[in-house]
């Protein structure tokens, strides 16, 4: 074990906010992964017509003005419904906090690509003129939109950026924030990541020319991760964003600790633009696990990054036996069998659905899994039903994405 | 269109692009900027409109004549009376 760290260097979560397809908060949330509810539904979208998608429905006017969202984007009103859910939830009282010692910092998978889409829609009926491109334009589409949103909502004077990072966004996000914390840049952290995918045809339609969009005649049954049926990715919106900060403030002010976020890693594969790399996920995990001072064998539940593909979930499966494989008691489980692909907000979600295993013991399960590929054999995967289980101490929450980026966060459950 | 067309068109743009405002009680002789939350982005979202509904351009130098009800009616109402 690691030499124990002072207060001021641990960080703790201590608030989250989220949406998903099946819930708007992590009760719902929560309580839908283990009633095995779906959030995947039928889904017009322009060009394509009827597609599969995890659409969120929280009430944006909830924290937002009408203008606010006629303004700003989509990704946007959902970094502000998670990060105001997440204050509450952490029971913060902005008001008596130095809000210029608050940093946002959200992954996100891309940015803007909704946006234009809709301009480029837009000027087609005045025969592509630009002089009808919206001055609207840029501000919604600088990449960091989604955080710069939520401090102009919030009156938050810290910094703020998003990470672009593909689906491994949300985890880094998370990490993104954790440094600034130890690094002394901000006091509290806003972070974890968004993504308004659902918006664009373009990665509906990228995902269908690559032979990776899920298709099912039952919309939810169409996510099914490591099932030898499987035929790709359901495109989802979403995000979660987590209140963090250091140990010492939380104990201070006497907050729920929810976990602390005991290990973290990103690397990279440097081998294909899509395809992923086992090898590097391995050494990922491996560093994940150096940072934390623990060993595969202290992991008690994997939240496995599956998205469905037929290239990718084998991959990641090959990694974790290289690891897990003589440590069959960490469970493992996939959370896009549920709610889809929330690409930036992935990682994020995931590790927020399992978080409540510390106090319940139970894994929620892997939906969706009929037949498992012999290509995906994976010890402990839960599969169909939750799980009771005699010890959560660690949760690991795998994270990985186009371009080679690959991330994994472990959390701990809390003890002073 | 009529002068109270004009207005009613003016207010609609206005309520569209601000739809938190109440405007029942917007003054026509007082600058509209000084009764309701509308800043620079809100107006150049007016001026879009008219460009995009009525093909109306209206050059920056002539922003001024867009201040208040009443100036906006007696801008426009040339540019919309055949509309």
């Amino acid at each position: 074990m690691a030499a124990k760290k002072p207060n001021e260097a641990r960080i703790v979560i201590t608030g989250a906010g989220l949406t998903a397809p099946n819930g708007n908060n992590l009760a719902e949330f929560r309580k839908s992964l283990l009633a095995g509810k779906s959030g995947i539904q039928k889904f017009n979208i322009r060009y394509m017509g009827e597609v599969l998608a995890g659409i969120c429905h929280f009430d944006p006017l909830k924290y937002q003005k009408k203008k606010d969202l006629r303004r700003g984007t989509r990704a946007g009103s959902i970094a502000i419904y998670c990060a105001q859910e997440a204050i509450a939830d952490a029971k913060l009282d902005l008001a008596c906090l130095d809000k210029s010692k608050i940093g946002v910092y959200l992954g996100i998978t891309e940015h803007g690509t909704v946006e234009t889409e809709n301009e480029v829609y837009e000027i087609k009926q005045f025969d592509y003129n630009v002089k009808y491109w919206s001055h609207h334009h840029n501000p919604r589409v600088v990449a960091n939109n989604p955080a710069g949103e939520v401090t102009l909502n919030l009156g938050i004077t810290g910094p703020h950026y998003t990470l672009g990072a593909a689906c491994a966004g949300g985890n880094i996000g998370l990490i993104q924030g954790l440094q600034m914390l130890l690094l002394n840049e901000v006091d509290l952290a806003l972070s974890g990541g968004v993504s308004e995918s659902t918006g664009s045809f373009g990665i509906f339609a990228g995902f269908k020319s690559e032979g990776a969009l899920a298709s099912h005649p039952d919309p939810e049954k169409a996510c099914r991760p490591f099932d030898k049926d499987r035929n790709g990715v359901v495109v989802s919106e979403g995000g979660c964003v987590f209140v963090i900060e250091r140990l010492s403030d939380a104990l201070k002010r006497g907050a729920k600790i929810y976990s602390e976020i005991v290990g973290y890693s990103i690397n990279s594969d440097a081998t294909d633009f899509i395809f992923p790399s086992a090898e590097r996920q391995v050494e990922c995990m491996k560093l994940a696990f150096s940072k934390a001072g623990i060993s595969p064998e202290d992991i008690d539940i994997i939240n496995t990054h599956g998205t469905g593909t037929i290239e990718g979930d084998p991959v990641e499966c090959q990694a974790i036996r290289e690891i897990f494989g003589e440590h069959p008691h960490a469970y493992m489980n996939n959370t896009k069998s549920f709610i889809g692909h929330a690409m930036g907000a992935a990682g994020a979600l995931e590790l927020a659905g399992n978080l409540p295993s510390f106090e319940d013991y139970i894994v929620h399960p892997t939906i969706n899994l009929d037949h498992l590929d012999p290509e995906c054999p994976l010890n402990n995967l839960v599969t169909n039903e939750p799980k009771r289980i005699d010890k959560v101490d660690y949760i690991l929450n795998n994270s990985f994405g186009m371009l080679g980026i690959n991330s994994v966060v472990i959390v701990k459950r809390f003890e002073e | 269109m009529t002068k109270e067309q004009i207005k009613d068109t003016i207010l609609e743009i206005i309520a569209q692009i601000i739809p938190d405002e109440d405007l029942s009680n917007l003054k026509d002789d007082i600058p509209i900027r000084e009764q309701v939350e509308l800043d620079s982005m809100d107006f150049l979202d007016i001026i879009m409109e008219l460009r995009k509904r009525y093909g109306i351009e209206v050059p920056e130098d002539d922003y001024i004549h867009l201040a208040t009800l009443d100036s906006s009616v007696a801008y426009l109402e040339p540019r919309m009376k055949e509309l």
